[in-house]
């Protein structure tokens, strides 16, 4: 689906990781770990081909990216950014539409397939009933399942999401992780970044660890998220307690403090 | 199953396309009795029976009992004034749509980047060398076209140097270039003839339609018709537009392109509007705000909507300009002493002006 290969990635000239190799099957999660300014946005852009890698490749189904116009990128890869505040006042159905850009030529306006679409990505999320809402006003819980919603529109076979459960309240999290799931269950790979180690467990297949802009680790959760590479992470000592009664080695993670 | 969702999807376009179009005749109505009632107002006031039979017989080369002087005051003198300003306040307020989608910003106006103090360094030189009216509108064009070409240049200089917003740094680029060009006008307004020069000089600045003739009309409209079949092209795209380069770029709009081919049609409407006229502020701020008010941002109804209401708002400053005083109020002053009050008021009551 996607392979990254010995890929550098940063702004300009500035170099802000490097060496970073993995690979996304379909259907699959991953889950990227690392601590604030390790390089995990600029990754994510990289991948999404908004910036251009300065050294190694990235393969997406079998082609270079760097190769791929946008559109044939953006109908494969769908980004989903933090919850933000739009600057007009769009309807939640209007913002889901855009997500059919992609799939639409450069004079064409969304038609009955491309509005079938976004009902259909809406409902998949279980929020129609937010589709004549006015996107500035809903919850940023609800924008951050709205804009899950654009990018699903778009049909992609893979979602990369930027910290999708920053700045949501606790049951948000949840429903957000649990349409992580239901994306794999239907076969949509997804690359999504988290704060929480303890998400790793409840949503990925793999996770990886970028620690200064290299991969510190790379594999299931049950091996990568374990004390000694969370105290290489972020710094801190952190217990990684099993959750009782759990099937797929689901843990707590929580800091220890001093 | 399938045939609940056709029947669920199907109709909701052409209902909505219907619907559309029943709201746009009300305006469109309003629209034209305000040009009737322009035309028959004014120091030698017309009975508006008159100017629609007038109208009437014109459009179907029919004689007319109307009397040859009032022909000659609605035909001659103003409807080619009224017909201008229709085009130059409808291109003005799309021009005005479009910025503010592109800049992800409701207070910017088609100024941002720098056509008006172009346009106004241009038709300054132009007055200065006193050079025949074409050439001042001629000069003013090219000087809209031109300033916003450099302010492109840098900011694609700047980009390739590694900044990251392109949006950002053209704002930027356009602040200083627009300095820039308002020393020239100052310079050259020191330097201009202060009994002929410098009045004329004023007046342009402050923007009029008094001396708008057919000619001018002929001139500028394929400019604006050029500019204004992008925007309607690619009307949808201009909502992806404002939600930002990065963003747009990952749903699949080559924003490299799109940017600066909407940038290009709004400055050549704009450009093709101040020339004849002269720097009108406030519409292209004012005008797509309200717009939005009304039909909300989505471009494919705010651009109709604005084009609507722009040939609306500067028709009716238009009459009041050369109907409220025994002398000609130059427009400049009349659109901001009736839109910045109205503007503010909007600030004040708006529920959901932007977010």
């Amino acid at each position: 689906m996607l392979a990254l290969r010995e890929l550098a990635f940063g702004y300009g000239t500035r170099r802000v990781g490097a060496g970073v190799s993995l690979t996304v099957r379909p259907g699959e999660a991953l889950c990227l770990l690392g601590p604030n300014g390790g390089g995990k946005t600029t990754l994510f852009k990289t991948m999404l081909g908004l910036l251009p890698p300065l050294a190694g490749q990235i393969v997406l189904e079998g082609r270079d990216l760097t190769t791929l116009p946008r559109r044939d990128v953006a109908k494969t890869i769908a980004y989903v950014p933090q919850a933000h505040a739009a600057f007009f006042p769009f309807r939640v159905r209007e913002v889901v539409l855009m997500g059919r850009a992609s799939r639409l030529a450069a004079f064409a306006s969304p038609g009955a397939a491309d509005h079938a679409a976004a009902d259909r990505a809406l409902t998949m999320l279980g929020i129609g009933h937010l589709a004549e809402r006015i996107y500035t006003e809903i919850s940023g819980g609800e924008r951050q399942l709205v804009l899950i919603a654009r990018a699903l529109a778009g049909e992609p076979r893979l979602l990369v999401m930027d910290e999708p459960t920053a700045s949501l309240d606790f049951g948000n999290q949840a429903r957000v992780l649990a349409q992580v799931r239901r994306l794999s269950e239907r076969g949509i790979a997804v690359v999504l970044s988290t704060h929480d180690p303890g998400h790793a467990f409840l949503c990925a297949d793999q996770v990886a660890l970028l620690h200064n802009g290299r991969l510190a680790g790379l594999g299931p959760p049950a091996e990568t998220v374990i004390p000694d590479t969370l105290r290489l992470l972020y710094g801190v000592e952190v217990a990684v307690v099993p959750l009782p009664g759990a099937r797929r080695g689901e843990a707590l993670c929580a800091p220890v403090l001093p | 199953m399938s045939e609940a969702a056709s029947t669920a999807v199907a109709p909701g376009g052409t209902r909505r396309r219907l619907a559309g179009l029943s709201l746009a005749t009300l305006p469109v109505l309003a629209l034209l009795l305000l040009v009737v009632v322009s035309l028959g107002t004014g120091r030698y006031p017309v009975p508006l029976a008159d100017v629609f039979s007038l109208l009437l017989a014109k459009a179907l080369g029919l004689s007319t009992a109307v009397d040859a002087t009032a022909q000659t005051v609605v035909l001659q003198v103003r409807l080619p004034r009224v017909l201008g300003a229709l085009v130059v306040g409808a291109g003005l307020a799309a021009a005005g749509a479009t910025y503010q989608g592109l800049f992800r910003n409701p207070l910017v106006s088609p100024d941002i980047l720098g056509v008006s103090a172009g346009a106004s360094l241009g038709a300054v030189l132009g007055i200065v060398l006193t050079l025949p009216a074409a050439a001042i509108q001629g000069l003013a064009f090219a000087g809209g076209l031109a300033a916003v070409s450099a302010v492109y240049a840098v900011g694609i200089a700047v980009r390739r140097r590694g900044a990251s917003d392109p949006v950002l740094t053209l704002v930027l680029a356009g602040v200083a270039v627009g300095a820039l060009l308002g020393a020239g006008i100052a310079l050259l307004k020191v330097m201009a003839d202060p009994y002929n020069q410098l009045p004329a000089i004023t007046f342009w600045l402050l923007g009029s339609l008094a001396s708008v003739n057919p000619g001018d009309l002929g001139a500028i409209l394929p400019a604006m018709l050029i500019g204004l079949v992008p925007l309607v092209l690619l009307r949808w795209r201009v909502n992806l537009m404002s939600l930002g380069d990065e963003e747009a770029r990952a749903l699949g709009v080559e924003t490299r392109v799109i940017r600066p081919v909407l940038v290009a049609a709004a400055t050549l409407v704009t450009a093709a509007a101040v020339s004849v006229t002269g720097v009108i502020g406030w519409v292209g701020l004012i005008v797509p705000h309200v717009a939005r008010l009304l039909v909300g941002p989505d471009f494919r109804r705010l651009l109709p909507a604005s084009l609507l209401l722009g040939a609306g708002y500067l028709t009716a400053v238009d009459l009041l300009a050369r109907t409220v005083a025994t002398i000609e109020v130059p427009l400049g002053i009349l659109t901001a002493l009736v839109g910045a009050p109205f503007f503010l008021w909007l600030l004040a009551t708006a529920k959901r002006g932007w977010a």
